[in-house]
């Protein structure tokens, strides 16, 4: 059982007012709070601890490569990969996919191949596919998904096909809050020896991660989104496919032998880590991950699932409002519309009120598309949210139905 | 009247609102009582789309001053559009060009007019511009 009172101490951010209104934070889908072990380990490393990492022989500098390295293998853990070297540091899940759409698509696309992606990809695992194919001549297919917010299935077996070089696709979608059963599409990928990568930017804040038992060949994700700092991320591969294909970014460190004839790159994962990192960035992250790993992500599934369920209930029973998304597995994001009051208009209202949510197309316009709507008001929900802020959002909610209908 | 005018005239109107809810409440009723748009300028051709909202503005130029129709898909969106045509309506191309829109800062919209708000209304006002110096380059 979580102690909700006491771990909303644990993030300064939660006591602050907006408005002169107590914040009702609901906008997690887009980035997460920070609890105070991360900020004081970021002010910590700054103030007492800067120095590069895996160049100095200085005593900073080596403090600061095995921190580094530590949180590298507290990544590798959380998300049980076999090993170090398949753990990138990244700047976030966008950059992580471009990588591999930009390295994959060099070593193995070629005109007429085919990618395949899904209907409810964000943006982000959406334009970098689109350059590759643009690049390569190869062909972009898309996976559809149900009204109620699944994927097809049976669509996605008839897309496999030997054409097909690489599939990615969200395990949880930003915008309908669906968990798309991605061990099976992995399972039915595999059969046809097609890899896949998965975008976790939106389920390692939720649930239980692992690579290995998912058996995906990218896995990425971003810090900010798991309660860590912003501007780090991760890209998972596996060990042979890293190998394989060439790095994305040319620069220092990632580097064995530079000669104008001839440069030869680092091993992994460093091949992959160009220039000076975001190593503060990176140490955050370990630590944010420890702090969950303290909570226990068990636990945090288990409250989320209560919150969730009684956040869906509650929204439900207000009259006109539609919820978009109602897939059986869903993380703890509730999209819906209010009538035909606009998303803009009432996220402006519920801003005032002290309630922090997002509106718009949460850089999925597909989905938007799907259901030809504009936009939706999201409220994504973590485990430091409680049912009280539910009530907030609801009395919210029900003020703008009297100022716009 | 002159664009400062009726700037101070809108700040004297808003400093009753201590409510931002209220403050709201009056944007929707201008955004409903901005007359219409004519259809046949709520086109593409028109349109300034912000990420978030739309807005589609049209200047017509009679006697040597601009006159805008707009509208708005968000009904606060479209009370700001208001206040903006009630500002610039009926002005000349040069006071156009000069303003300053002060008001917008003081009854305490400004975030609405930031870059990265993306609803259209800084699109907006620079098009009213552009408008004016369009027409003012076609009349010289």
């Amino acid at each position: 059982m979580l102690d909700i009172k006491t771990i909303r101490q644990d993030f300064p951010i939660l006591q602050e007012q907006v408005y002169g209104k107590p914040l009702v934070y609901l906008d997690n889908g887009a980035t997460t709070q920070k609890p105070r072990v991360v900020i004081d380990t970021l002010e910590e490393l700054y103030r007492k601890r800067n120095s590069s990492i895996h160049r100095g022989i200085h005593f900073l500098s080596e403090e600061m490569t095995e921190a580094y390295e530590t949180a590298r293998d507290t990544v590798r853990k959380f998300i049980n990969a076999s090993s170090t070297t398949e753990v990138i540091f990244t700047h976030g899940a966008t950059e992580s996919i471009n990588a591999v759409a930009f390295s994959f698509g060099e070593k193995y696309v070629k005109k007429g191949d085919e990618v395949l992606i899904t209907e409810m990809e964000h943006h982000s695992n959406i334009v970098p596919w689109q350059m590759l194919c643009e690049r390569k001549e190869a062909k972009l297919k898309v996976v559809p998904f149900k009204d109620k917010g699944h994927l097809d299935l049976d669509a996605y077996r008839s897309l496999l096909n030997e054409k097909t070089r690489i599939i990615a696709v969200t395990h949880a979608s930003n915008s309908l809050g669906t968990v798309n059963p991605v061990k099976e599409m992995i399972r039915l990928a595999h059969e046809k020896n097609i890899p896949v990568l998965v975008d976790g930017a939106q389920i390692v804040q939720h649930g239980k991660v692992d690579v290995r038992d998912l058996d995906c060949d990218f896995f990425v994700f971003s810090g900010h989104k798991i309660f860590g700092p912003t501007g780090i991320g991760v890209l998972y591969g596996k060990e042979e496919l890293l190998e394989a294909i060439p790095p994305y970014q040319g620069g220092g460190d990632m580097v064995d032998c530079v000669k104008f004839e001839l440069t030869t790159y680092n091993e992994l994962p460093y091949k992959f880590e160009a220039g000076t990192t975001h190593y503060t960035g990176a140490i955050g992250l370990g630590k944010a991950l420890e702090y969950i790993n303290g909570l226990g992500q068990e636990n945090i599934i288990a409250y989320e699932k209560e919150l969730m369920d009684y956040a869906t209930k509650k929204l439900k029973s207000i009259k006109g409002l539609k919820i978009y998304g109602n897939a059986d597995e869903k993380i703890s994001v509730i999209s819906f519309l209010l009538k035909d009051v606009h998303p803009y208009d009432a996220g402006m209202v519920l801003d005032k009120m002290g309630i922090a949510v997002r509106t718009g197309t949460h850089c999925t316009q597909p989905v938007m598309d799907h259901y030809g709507i504009a936009g939706t008001i999201r409220a994504s929900m973590v485990f430091y949210n409680t049912p009280e802020e539910i009530d907030v959002l609801v009395a919210g909610i029900e003020r703008i139905k009297k100022m716009f209908l | 009247m002159s664009l400062k005018k009726i700037q101070d005239g809108i700040i004297a109107e808003f400093s009753i609102f201590s409510d931002w809810l209220d403050k709201y409440d009056y944007l929707i009723e201008l955004g409903n009582d901005l007359p219409a748009i004519d259809p046949a300028y709520k086109t593409d051709e028109y349109l300034i789309n912000g990420c978030q909202s739309k807005v589609w503005l049209y200047a017509d130029f009679r006697d040597g001053k601009l006159w805008y129709q707009a509208d708005s898909d968000a009904i606060i969106v479209r009370g700001i559009v208001a206040l903006l045509v009630k500002v610039m309506n009926g002005q000349t191309p040069e006071d156009i060009i000069a303003s300053d829109l002060h008001f917008i800062d003081e009854i305490g919209l400004k975030q609405n007019l930031s870059p990265t708000r993306s609803n259209g209304l800084l699109a907006m006002v620079k098009k009213m511009k552009l408008y004016a110096i369009a027409y003012q380059a076609k009349n010289s």
